[in-house]
């Protein structure tokens, strides 16, 4: 009896340790990563389906410049998560002065991929005339599902852009562990992650060349 | 209430391998670009692109995320439901294809 007591204890299960072996803070951005990652299926679906019921979708994205300025997009946050995961790597060796270097790394790199993805949309917004609710081919879903998905995706890279200053003012005040760098990296690297998929889906699949 | 501060320390993928997965991501991004240049046809593309997208995300949750280093129970808690759910989602894009056979004069 005592025997099945004491293995009882020490099972993973039986509380009083983290059965997945992870910090708190680092599941908790886990479960709202995953839960995030609902809405965006959610608004890429809404996208395709509404793609797929319009035969005659736009295809606004002319190969040069629109593609070319998107892959760029694309080189910028892809960079910018590996300068994150340089900063968690510099963070779990106490390199807290190199954790700072490869902080702002990235943040230059969601600033450019921000910079740009404002400037095109600018671009679509002034010279193609395309809005939320219309554009010059009569599909105002294009509007609708672009503007929504791209600008959920913008409004998580900016939030990112404001919690990495956050932890580049407090890491070089020799503040935080080398955990929260890490819960950060994951926040990051999903924005990347995200945008993985809104590039083929939503760029790459309207692409106009000739 | 404190939040769970247990010290965890995982063996992670060393710098030469992030520089690896790096490049492989930004090469087939590349691949991905050629398919749109090259005006493959639609379904063939956009199998391909899914395809490539998958792969890329499984690397960047494989490696960037960490996740190959924690415990599986992480990733069976996590993952299952997520692409359970997504591919609920995929259930209504049948009815997509119907809708614009549906219309007159089409």
């Amino acid at each position: 009896m005592s025997t099945q007591v004491t293995a009882a204890t020490e099972s993973l299960w039986s509380g009083g340790r983290s059965p997945y072996a992870v910090n708190s803070k680092k599941f908790g951005m886990w479960l709202f990563l995953i839960s995030d990652s609902l809405t965006f299926a959610a608004m890429l679906f809404a996208y395709t389906y509404s793609r797929v019921t319009n035969p005659d979708w736009p295809k606004p994205f002319d190969f040069s410049p629109a593609i070319i300025f998107s892959t760029v997009m694309t080189f910028c946050l892809l960079s910018s998560s590996l300068t994150m995961v340089l900063a968690v790597n510099a963070m779990n060796h106490g390199d807290r002065k190199g954790t700072v270097k490869w902080l702002i790394a990235t943040m230059i790199g969601g600033g450019a991929f921000v910079v740009l993805h404002m400037s095109e949309w600018l671009k679509l917004i002034n010279v193609e005339h395309v809005t939320p609710f219309g554009n010059p081919w009569g599909v105002p879903l294009f509007g609708g599902t672009f503007f929504a998905l791209t600008g959920l995706h913008m409004t998580h890279v900016i939030i990112g852009l404001i919690y990495l200053l956050v932890m580049v003012v407090a890491v070089g005040r020799g503040k935080f562990k080398a955990e929260d760098v890490e819960v950060a990296g994951l926040y990051w690297h999903f924005v990347d992650l995200v945008w993985m998929f809104i590039f083929p889906l939503v760029y790459l699949m309207s692409a106009r060349v000739g | 209430m404190s939040t769970y501060t247990e010290e965890i320390h995982h063996p992670g993928a060393s710098i030469a391998t992030f520089g690896k997965v790096w490049v492989m991501l930004l090469v087939l991004t590349g691949v991905e670009v050629l398919l749109a240049y090259e005006q493959v046809p639609t379904l063939i593309m956009l199998t391909a692109l899914v395809g490539l997208s998958v792969i890329k995300a499984a690397m960047i949750i494989a490696y960037f995320m960490h996740l190959k280093f924690e415990r599986l129970s992480l990733f069976l808690t996590l993952f299952p439901m997520l692409i359970f759910c997504i591919v609920l989602m995929l259930i209504f894009l049948g009815d997509a294809v119907r809708i614009p056979n549906m219309r007159p004069g089409l």
